[in-house]
């Protein structure tokens, strides 16, 4: 299946080399368009009805309009937020799948997730106050295990001047993820029920992050991590042949898988410091888009992080409403959707 | 040298030992901490500490042996042996207590069958969802009945009654707010909210202390409510418990994250506060103490 797939990426990239302005013009165009629509129509959503003539109405004073701060306060920044992370997590998977060669890859395999899940632990249990700047301590120490976590699987990974062992990558970022899990099992035996109960809910991701405040946070690292996916995908579609023929074709390797594993760690810390580790999306989104567009990453790259926006604006609006007017954890959507499509998947692949 | 205690062990043959260790134990069950035998129900081991606070409130705090690890009040109890909790009970650590009655939470029923095995009492212990506060009381009146504490367990129920009923009788014909209870949210931030619904002791007290339930409908112990739900339900008091302050500047800073929701009444008309301690949050004997605390936040000018 790796193989088929990625040789097929080589053919289509040559096969393909001329028209690809225009096919990437169209499916940008395409996911664009719907990446904006729903993140037009889901804050007109929710479990409340607001009225928007009044909500947009400028002659009433803000501090008094409850369909106003409805919004602007709740809705608004949760469809950013989720817009962003959706990006961040279906466009870290499809880099890290390429960088891996291994289609089962998804953001957090690397123990990114892991790590920035132990940091967060142990702030809601045994409290910290460390905040810098728009960050709250919970993204201060979820980022910082997250670094943490990435530093260490870099290290083992990355001998000097030579490519990364993506067998050692690999091997690494899964021990990593069980020792931190492990980890994090033992800061929630120490914890009392009320922290503990805290803790797990935020391993179910939340996109209702509260204002515009937490997402300036995560922002910068997230657009950072985007310059570099937008000059990636060349690389990342002879990375995914092999090192060897990457090479041969003039790319520099090392610097390539670098800086893939950067940037692609790098959104998915700022992503799950945000809204915490939400899963599937960064596989289910990258396959989804494989089917509709090929596997030529110049294209599925960009399409992936558009879909991806949509998927979790769609997954949270579901999240947020169907229950009304308690919530459905978004991470709980995610994987009702995403495990069943992923096994289909797997079946037809078959 | 290193050898030496090993040469020994092998020169007092493994029979010599077995009597050895023998007489040891015997002596050690014989230096037990109480001289007098204990009576039947004497040797109380308590997992739950809602239960704990009961048994010392109707003086059975003297037959108490064995506590489970979250357990603090009274402080009598960081004197005694800690022995698990609802998901790690020390089976071995409680039977070496030589209990012969052990609390347990209605949930543990395999621990419950365990030492109903061994020949040991269990008192079965529930939280109230609806009606929780009457739950509370009848609890105690069982464990009265069980410890031989009956008069004493009457009396605090009758104190209980009183005390509630005398925070009912000064907010009584008050305006009641609509009140938000907050049980916990992540630091500095207004995400991952706990916060009170419609059933459960807290809403209970709530109502006792004069205010009304955003979450009224909600008929659980905890909602979750996000920003959104936060703006719509509009509470116009919006009260933090908290069994113990959190880490950093609380509440003076902490609250103002409140801030954002501004179009909140609460938020709005400064309505926001805070009460820390775990009486408001242990559905036990300190029920009316917690049920007051919240009316005086509520309802200051009844207090005068």
């Amino acid at each position: 299946m790796i193989e088929g797939s990625t040789h097929a990426a080589v053919h289509d990239a040559v096969a393909a080399a001329r028209p690809i302005r225009t096919r990437l013009a169209l499916t940008v165009s395409g996911f664009g368009l719907l990446a904006v629509m729903t993140c037009v129509l889901a804050p007109l959503v929710g479990s409340t009805p607001i009225d928007l003539g009044r909500a947009l109405d400028p002659s009433l004073p803000f501090a008094t309009n409850v369909d106003a701060q409805i919004l602007f306060i709740a809705r608004l920044p949760r469809v950013l937020a989720g817009a962003l992370v959706g990006a961040a997590l279906a466009s870290s998977g499809v880099v890290f799948q390429a960088l891996l060669r291994n289609p089962l890859a998804t953001p957090f395999t690397l123990g990114v997730s892991a790590g920035a899940s132990l940091g967060a632990m142990l702030v809601i249990i045994f409290g910290g106050t460390i905040a810098v700047g728009p960050w709250s301590p919970v993204p201060v120490a979820s980022l910082a295990g997250a670094a943490v976590a990435a530093a260490i699987v870099y290290a083992l990974a990355n001998g000097p001047r030579r490519a990364m062992s993506t067998t050692v990558l690999l091997l690494a970022g899964v021990t990593l993820n069980s020792f931190f899990s492990a980890l994090i099992l033992f800061v929630q035996y120490l914890a009392d029920f009320a922290e503990v109960y805290r803790a797990t809910r935020w391993l179910m991701g939340d996109l209702d992050v509260g204002g515009f405040g937490p997402i300036a946070g995560s922002l910068p690292l997230i657009l950072a991590s985007g310059a570099i996916f937008a000059v990636l995908p060349s690389s990342l579609n002879l990375l995914g042949v092999d090192a060897d023929s990457a090479s041969a074709r003039g790319v520099d390797v090392a610097a390539a898988q670098r800086w893939a594993f950067v940037s692609a760690s790098m959104a998915t810390s700022a992503a799950v410091a945000l809204a915490g580790p939400i899963g599937f999306v960064g596989i289910v989104v990258p396959h989804l888009v494989r089917l509709l567009v090929g596997v030529d990453h110049r294209i599925v790259l960009p399409a992936s992080a558009l879909f991806g926006a949509s998927f979790l604006v769609a997954c949270d609006l579901v999240a947020r409403t169907i229950l009304a007017p308690v919530e459905m954890p978004v991470g709980v959507v995610t994987a009702i959707i995403g495990g069943p499509f992923f096994l289909w998947l797997l079946v037809r692949e078959n | 040298m290193v050898t030496g205690p090993r040469k020994l062990a092998r020169i007092i043959s493994w029979p010599v030992r077995r009597v050895a260790i023998l007489v040891l134990l015997v002596a050690a069950a014989g230096c037990g901490p109480a001289a007098a035998p204990p009576e039947p129900t004497q040797r109380i081991v308590s997992l739950v500490p809602a239960v704990t606070e009961m048994l010392f409130a109707i003086g059975a705090g003297p037959q108490v042996v064995g506590v489970s690890s979250y357990d603090h009040f009274p402080p009598e109890v960081e004197a005694l042996p800690k022995v698990g909790a609802l998901l790690d009970p020390d089976t071995e650590r409680i039977l070496s207590l030589r209990p012969n009655l052990v609390v347990v939470y209605g949930s543990q029923t395999e621990i419950e069958a365990r030492f109903k095995k061994a020949g040991i009492r269990t008192f079965n212990y529930r939280h109230g969802v609806e009606g929780a506060i009457p739950a509370t009381l009848d609890s105690i009146t069982a464990l009265g009945a069980v410890t031989g504490r009956d008069a004493q367990a009457r009396e605090v129920v009758t104190r209980i009654r009183s005390g509630l009923e005398a925070v009912r009788t000064r907010v009584s014909g008050r305006d009641r707010p609509r009140t938000l209870l907050v049980m916990g949210r992540q630091p500095g931030t207004l995400q991952g909210i706990y916060a009170a619904g419609g059933a459960g002791f807290l809403h209970e007290m709530l109502a006792v202390a004069g205010g009304d339930n955003v979450f009224e409908d909600i008929k659980r112990q905890s909602v979750q409510p996000s920003s959104e739900t936060l703006l719509a339900r509009a509470p116009a008091v919006l009260l933090e418990l908290r069994a113990r302050a959190p880490a950093g500047d609380y509440p003076a800073a902490d609250l103002a994250v409140w801030d954002t929701l501004a179009s909140v009444p609460a938020v709005r008309n400064r309505r926001v506060y805070s009460v820390v301690g775990d009486f408001v949050v242990v559905a036990g004997p300190r029920l009316a103490e917690g049920a007051e605390a919240m009316a005086r936040v509520l309802h200051p000018e009844a207090f005068k």
